[in-house]
């Protein structure tokens, strides 16, 4: 029970994807700008990422391990994370197409996430067993939603303060980033994983 | 002791109200005109009924609203109307509005009056209708018809009626020197008020630092059920919804009117109008305002005709033009500032500051936020006003709207704290009228729109109706014309034609059966023809179609000569039939000719 | 080896039908009809319905928005309407299109009775209906329901109607947000 927390508390703090190794960075500065938006993208992606991540690991170990094609790993996650993706924006395009038009191209752009991808290949060098490689996925998909919601939140106040001209729009919005992953920095050594 | 909560937030700016209570109420003198404005209210503005050139008793209904909300307005005294136009009013924006002026005669000549000896024996209706047609409205600021929010609905019975004594704004003594020299109409107001609403518990609340106004109150208040109160003096204690959480511990909720939780605060103003209303059949036509400020020799309290120029009460104060440098109506706080003092008293006027330039200075200018949140700390509604001042100023009015921006009361604590001197209750102002204005625009835009989608549906409608007598017409046309045929053909069998129409019908149906005939014999003629025997053509047929042609036209043409004398509205058809008879005369003609010709070239038969 | 990449192929191959298969499925199950986002659009619109955008009418254009169709064709909505579409969309607010009008105080038709001849081509013009009147009767402008369009300017063969800018009046005044040139390059921006 304990080892299941340790994972959560691993991937969502102290090994934080986006703020601390630096994955996924591309949706976290786009998608950024409004609160809402934010929201939306960070479901997507944890719906994408768990099951993604779940379906790799079955697809390794139920497939490609005992048919000895271990090198066809890369290309395999990356079939199954586009088939989820695709999956996701069919189901989204469904259910909101406000925020399916909003998402715009970043939805589809979850495919070439390096988090998602990442998060597939990171969990084969753990030797999770099932439940582990669920939580593995899922703790990812919180971190990263986390994440961007504090950055969404802190960026739409900071668009509306008195930013110097030089510094307003990305600048600022990476000065911040930095400042966050600084302060995520100060997780390091609290899980020894 | 009666129990008291606090609300939280609140400010204690320097009172400056000494300045205007060591001297006496006085009663200001009588102006050499008046400007009354059609609205001193909250709805529609009044309606004037009198004319210009008419004269006027004081206390005649000069104006009266008759379709929607609102008060009429009375003559504050005798003369003459001089003019309906416009005239400034006092209002933040310095416009002008319509007003009625009249030039006083000097006499003060009251109309007939209606007092009442004893209300009780009234029905309530009868009291409020009262109150209606004596113009009484809130004194206080606001502005709303009395009687109406006396007349609360029976499923919101008010339990406490609240007596709002407390002046928390600095400068501003009207309602203090009105409860320390008028207490007896204020408690006689309120019986009537409290006999109208039958409230559990009349309450008038008064800020400690009042004390002859409390001594005043207390002594007019004794052998009745009225409690007299006094509460810490905190500004904004006076605002209606902090009044009622300091007295009750309730909080009105957020978009709701005090009724909704069954209390009502009335001003002290208005409880006297209702107390001469009832028991001497006056209608408001004067109130309490203080004037005060350095600028003034004597600061006091005028009791001053409504339409009284303010500058007359301002010369009568003693004004030092020289050191005038602003004219605020209002207080410091929530008071605007005055583009011209010839704007009149009105119902809601309460005071006119007459500052220095040291006494009310210029604000410094507006520094960038550091967000020390001192705004959100003395905020009487507990909102966020730092949040509010980011999203008015960046125009994300939803947003603002979101963090409650209406329930704002403009009171000022906010912007009197900020350290970088932000004028946040301009921003908050500002995003309300947006906010009010998109919304009046939403609401013309929907209606735009029902508009269009009904004209497109009227345009289809219309379109299909046409089609469907179209079809009529023609399937009535097609009957017609069957029945034509089989009468035709029945008189061509019987040789019998019973009338013009039918003759000619069967002139036509032979004609048609000869012309069937000779289409059958040509093949025939054609087959025998194969020796290279050229048709001969009918000369005589074709005579005879000529001379047909040119009977038809001769008819149409008297039909036509006949309908255009008469004009007829078929005079269009005939021309057209007329044309088309011409055009089968010509053809006739020509067709003739060729066969002449033909005939003429053709070698004889052999 | 070469068993071992044909096995790879063929697994490969599975496991794309497999997935193939799958979305196939979804696609027909998740099946989007018609576009609801048009309504919204529509909503921020300000129908007027006088075709300055090149649309003939306020849905048209909606419509076009909705394909990609650029925000900024509309005068009567300004921008305010254009801010409105840009936070709807999620795209970057431009400048009013010049080549569809420029923004103008609001404005309302009125008809100089006196020169009216009643032959209603005006009121067939109207796409809200404002205009009051019948043939050979004098016609009129319902100045609440006028969204100041100026379709009907057109039509009139007299030349009787005017488009009168409405005036700010004491109860449509509304406050002006305070000055603050707090940021210099931004005063320096303002002035330049």
């Amino acid at each position: 029970m304990t080892e299941y927390l340790l994972i959560l508390v691993s991937t969502i703090l102290v090994n934080n994807f986006v703020l601390v190794q630096f994955l996924g960075l591309c949706p976290f500065m786009g998608v950024s700008g409004k609160l809402e938006t934010a929201m939306g993208m960070s479901l997507a992606t944890t719906f994408v990422l768990t099951l993604s991540s779940v379906c790799s690991y079955l697809a390794y170990t139920y497939l490609l391990e005992p048919l000895d094609l271990t090198f066809l790993r890369t290309i395999t996650f990356i079939l199954v994370i586009a088939v989820v993706v695709q999956f996701t924006e069919m189901v989204v395009r469904k259910t909101s197409p406000l925020l399916y038009r909003v998402l715009g191209i970043f939805l589809p752009l979850i495919t070439t996430n390096c988090a998602v991808l990442g998060v597939a290949l990171l969990n084969l060098n753990k030797n999770n067993n099932f439940v582990e490689s669920v939580l593995y996925g899922f703790g990812a998909a919180v971190g990263f939603s986390l994440v961007l919601v504090l950055f969404a939140a802190m960026r739409e106040r900071i668009a509306v303060a008195d930013v110097p001209v030089a510094f307003r729009g990305a600048a600022i919005g990476m000065v911040t980033a930095g400042l966050m992953a600084l302060a995520f920095l100060g997780f390091t050594g609290l899980v020894a994983v | 002791m009666t129990q008291l909560w606090d609300f939280s937030g609140g400010i204690h700016p320097p009172e400056n109200k000494h300045q205007s209570t060591s001297r006496p109420l006085r009663r200001a003198s009588l102006p050499e005109w008046l400007a009354l404005p059609l609205q001193q209210h909250i709805g529609e503005p009044a309606e004037v009924v009198v004319e210009v050139g008419q004269r006027v008793l004081k206390g005649q209904k000069i104006a009266d609203v008759t379709t929607g909300m609102g008060v009429p307005v009375h003559a504050s005294t005798s003369g003459t109307i001089e003019a309906i136009e416009h005239r400034p009013v006092p209002h933040p924006s310095g416009m002008d509005d319509w007003c009625v002026v009249l030039k006083a005669d000097g006499q003060d000549e009251w109309c007939e009056l209606d007092p009442v000896s004893n209300y009780k024996q009234l029905e309530r209706d009868q009291v409020l209708a009262r109150i209606r047609d004596a113009g009484i409205s809130g004194m206080g600021g606001a502005g709303f018809p009395t009687d109406i929010k006396l007349r609360t609905p029976r499923d919101r019975k008010v339990e406490t009626l609240i007596l709002n004594g407390a002046e928390c704004e600095p400068y501003i003594t009207a309602d203090d020197m009105t409860m320390r020299e008028q207490a007896s109409e204020v408690v006689a107001g309120m019986e009537v008020m409290a006999w109208i609403l039958r409230p559990a518990r009349c309450v008038i609340a008064i800020e400690d630092n009042k004390p002859e106004a409390i001594a005043a109150m207390r002594a007019a208040v004794e052998n009745t059920q009225i409690e007299v109160v006094a509460i810490p003096t905190k500004y904004p204690s006076g605002g209606e919804k902090q009044l009622i959480e300091i007295l009750t511990g309730m909080e009105v909720p957020s978009g709701g009117i005090p009724a909704d939780i069954g209390v009502m605060c009335q001003n002290i103003g208005t409880a006297v109008a209702v107390s001469r209303a009832v028991f001497k059949g006056q209608p408001l036509i004067s109130r309490v305002m203080t004037i005060t400020g350095d600028a003034v020799q004597e600061p006091c309290n005028f009791e001053a005709l409504i339409g009284t120029p303010v500058s007359n009460l301002l010369q009568e104060a003693g004004l030092d033009t020289g050191k005038l440098d602003r004219l605020v109506q209002g207080g410091p706080m929530m008071g605007f500032t005055l583009t011209t003092d010839a704007v009149p008293v009105t119902k809601t006027s309460n005071c006119v500051i007459a500052a220095t330039a040291s006494e009310l200075p210029p604000p410094p200018p507006e520094q960038p936020c550091i967000r020390c949140g001192q705004c959100a700390e003395v905020c009487p509604m507990e909102l966020l006003p730092q949040q509010l001042f980011w999203y008015s100023k960046s125009t994300e009015f939803e947003k603002a709207e979101h963090l409650n921006l209406f329930d704002c009361i403009e009171c000022g604590a906010c912007s009197y704290v900020c350290p970088s001197s932000i004028p946040l209750v301009q921003y908050y102002r500002f995003a309300k009228g947006e906010i009010r204005q998109q919304q009046a625009e939403q609401l013309k835009a929907d209606r735009a729109r029902e508009r269009f989608e009904a004209r497109q549906a009227r345009l289809e409608r219309e379109k299909q109706e046409k089609e469907e007598r179209r079809k009529e017409r023609a399937r009535a046309a097609a009957e017609a014309q069957e029945k034509k045929k089989a009468e035709a053909q029945k008189a061509a069998k019987e040789g019998d034609a019973s009338d013009e129409r039918s003759a000619k019908a069967a002139l036509v149906e032979q004609a048609l059966a000869r012309k069937k005939a000779k289409a059958e014999q040509a093949p025939a003629s054609s087959d025998q023809g194969e020796s290279g025997q050229v048709e001969k053509p009918d000369i005589e047929a074709l005579e005879k179609q000529l001379a047909q042609a040119e009977g038809k036209l001769a008819t149409m043409e008297g039909m036509l000569e006949e309908g255009r004398e008469q004009q007829a509205d078929n005079v269009e058809k005939l021309e057209r039939a007329v044309a088309k008879n011409h055009d089968r005369v010509k053809r006739a003609k020509e067709t003739l000719e060729k066969a002449r010709e033909q005939l003429s070239n053709e070698p004889t038969a052999g | 080896m070469w068993t071992s990449i044909i096995i790879a192929i063929l697994v490969l191959l599975g496991l794309a039908i497999v997935f193939g298969g799958l979305l196939g499925f979804a696609a027909e199950r998740f099946k989007v009809e018609g576009n609801p986002l048009v309504d919204q659009i529509d909503a921020l619109l300000p129908q007027t319905q006088c075709g300055q955008c090149g649309f003939p009418g306020c849905r048209p254009y909606a419509e076009a928005i909705a394909n990609g169709e650029a925000i900024n064709k509309c005068p009567p909505g300004g921008e305010t309407t254009i801010k409105a579409l840009a936070d709807l969309l999620d795209v970057e607010p431009e400048p009013l299109d010049a080549e569809h009008g420029v923004e103008q105080a609001k404005r309302v038709a009125v008809i100089r009775e006196d020169e009216c001849i009643g032959c209603t081509k005006c009121i067939q013009a109207c796409p809200v209906d404002a205009i009051l009147g019948a043939a050979k009767h004098m016609h009129t402008v319902i100045e609440s329901e006028c969204t100041g369009c100026d379709l009907c300017v057109e039509p009139c063969p007299v030349d009787c109607i005017d488009m009168v800018t409405v005036e700010p009046d004491i109860r449509t005044w509304t406050w002006t947000p305070p000055k603050s040139g707090l940021i210099a390059t931004d005063r320096q921006g303002a002035s330049a």
